[in-house]
């Protein structure tokens, strides 16, 4: 059962800001969606090993090869602020 | 008063030395401009997929095997979710409860015992960016940020809570970078921060069994900086004990000018990583064939060239595991005594001026101008009588200042030992004559009027005179007059 106080704290590691309104309408809509997947839990999976990737795929790698890099203008083409070569952020902590 | 234990387990980050990326093609290589060793991966843009550089795998797996880990069979990546701008994906890409290799150990010498420390777990990430700060972190309005050095490969080693002291800590560093040198896999400089490390730090009541609360230290940049802060981090903590207070379990960082570690804020409301499988990457199966021909690969380590210099060169255990520590110095021995078979004395000039000279210039044995082929033409000098173990230091001194050979540098300072023995007895009679009172001294039983005699000899031929031919003269004037 999702609280408020779990709203409340995954807002928090997301860097949402929510309303009351808002908090309340989300701790009913993600209570919503885990009873749906609750579902899944009434297969028998005793004989199923655990997945931990859906596409039936492995060992996908590269050679060590250096590649191109992007050029400084591109790179920094969508930051909201920057300062030379650097993107510029809010300090944080 | 309650005598305490002390608790230590190690978190080390250890920079693969791979040409790129370990999910990109960007180069890995240190420095550049900001912001230009990066492309749309390595950036985080949306809609691109990360692709695992074998080699990364491949040096994990050397660096694992050379810490006696088991690698897994099967292996996958997990993202641990952080807002933090050091990465542009909020998320790091690391390994969660399926990491590449268990259950390792490395030994280390304490007080001449040899000690075990159990290896955790080693796993594969990605390294983050880099913040930079106007003034410090805390008085600067806003971080300017650099990704060149976002995604290069990093493992992480985490040791069990095994060590005892800061010594230990210390003891164990080293020699998880000395194995690490020795494969190749990376260059594990502190100061260029390819080797980083953080201490888990619990101290309890001697014959507890229960662990007491632990703090986490960061930022310490250098293996004196390690001892130092870990033992200024059980001092504090036993007073915080002792004066009926508790720990708080919490992240301090260590404060080099001051000497103290500090409290850090944390990033995370209650570090709340909430792993989960990275979806844009498949598992890991891992080739046992593989495994055992990186195995087949493996360089001598630093144990088993120990061993063999106590075996091979009869060397005593203290000057084969000072030698070894590092892969270069253990190379520049072996040079030596490949042109000059007296190991024990090759090993004194290591250990000794060498050694202290490096450390007086803040060197590694790379950087040294003295080659493996005139340190040992220095010792046939010595050998040959051309100059005596007192000179050897001066000419050593000036090989290291200048990179000289030393004939050289004997010719041009005149250092020629002075084996004429009519030039030291007269030398030797001018002496007596002028230490009458010394002389007497002597003759009534002070010995150690007998040393200033052969100072004054030494002194006067400006420490040229052969030292046996001094003592000899003396004793036969001092004994017929
Ligand atoms: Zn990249």
């Amino acid at each position: 059962m999702i609280t408020i106080k779990d709203v409340e704290h995954v807002a928090l590691l997301a860097r949402l800001e929510l309303s009351d309104e808002e908090k309340q309408m989300y701790t009913k809509q993600l209570n919503a969606i885990l009873e749906y997947a609750q579902m899944l839990n009434e297969l028998n999976t005793d004989d199923i090993p655990p997945t931990a990737h859906v596409l039936p795929l492995k060992n996908v790698w590269r050679e060590d090869e250096v590649g191109e890099h992007l050029p400084p203008e591109e790179v920094l083409a969508n930051a909201p602020e920057r300062e030379g070569q650097f993107f510029k952020v809010p300090r944080i902590v | 008063m309650t005598d305490y234990e002390t608790i230590i387990g190690l978190e080390v980050h250890v920079e693969l030395k791979t040409k790129s990326k370990i999910f990109c093609p960007s180069t890995t290589e240190f420095g550049g401009d900001p912001n230009t060793h990066v492309c749309p991966v390595c950036l985080g843009l949306p809609g691109v997929l990360p692709v695992l550089n074998k080699k990364v795998l491949e040096y994990a797996i050397r660096a694992a095997l050379a810490l006696n880990c088991e690698i897994a069979e099967y292996s996958k990546f997990d993202r641990k979710n952080y807002y933090y701008p050091d990465l542009p994906k909020n998320y790091q890409i690391s390994q969660y409860d399926l990491p590449l290799a268990r259950n390792g150990y490395l030994n280390i010498e304490v007080n001449g015992q040899t000690k075990r420390i159990g290896i955790t777990r080693i796993h594969m990430e990605e390294d983050a960016g880099k913040l930079i700060h106007q003034g410090t972190i805390a008085t600067s309005p806003y971080s300017l940020v650099d990704y060149n050095r976002t995604g290069v490969p990093l493992i992480e080693i985490v040791s069990e809570p095994d060590m005892r002291s800061p010594e230990e800590a210390r003891a164990y560093l080293e020699k998880l970078k000395a194995i690490i040198q020795y494969t190749g896999v990376s260059d594990c400089k502190m100061e260029e921060g390819s080797l980083r490390c953080d201490a888990n730090v619990s101290v309890r009541p001697r014959g507890s069994r229960e662990f007491g609360t632990k703090t986490e230290i960061k930022n310490m940049n250098s293996f004196k900086a390690l001892q130092r802060a870990l033992a200024y981090e059980v001092e504090r903590q036993i007073a915080v004990l002792q004066e009926g207070g508790r720990i708080v379990q919490e992240t301090r960082t260590w404060d080099e000018n001051k000497g103290i570690t500090l409290p850090m804020r944390s990033k995370e409301e209650a570090h709340d990583y909430r792993y989960f499988p990275e979806p844009d990457l498949v598992p890991l199966v891992i080739d046992r064939q593989w495994v055992e021909e990186i195995r087949a690969t493996l360089p001598e380590l630093p144990d088993e060239r120990r061993n063999r210099y106590i075996k091979h060169y009869d060397l005593p255990a203290y000057d084969a595991t000072v030698l070894t520590a590092t892969k270069e110095m253990a190379d520049y021995f072996e040079e030596c005594v490949a042109l000059y078979p007296n190991a024990k004395a090759v090993s004194n000039w290591m250990m000794g001026d060498l050694s202290r000279l490096l450390n007086a210039h803040n060197m590694d044995i790379t950087r040294c101008k003295v080659s493996p082929r005139q340190l040992t033409d220095m010792l046939k000098l010595m050998d040959r009588g051309t100059i005596s173990g007192k000179i050897a230091k001066t000419v050593f001194e000036e090989m290291f200042a200048t990179g000289k050979d030393p004939e050289q540098i004997v010719q041009e300072k005149g250092l020629v030992q002075i084996t004429d023995e009519g030039a030291i007895a007269a030398v030797v009679e001018e002496v007596l004559a002028g230490n009458a009172k010394v002389v007497e001294d002597y003759l009534k039983g002070k010995d150690r009027a007998f040393g200033f005699l052969v100072g004054q000899v030494m002194k006067a031929t400006r420490g040229k005179a052969n030292p046996e031919l001094v003592n000899r003269l003396l004793k036969e004037k001092l004994h017929s007059s």
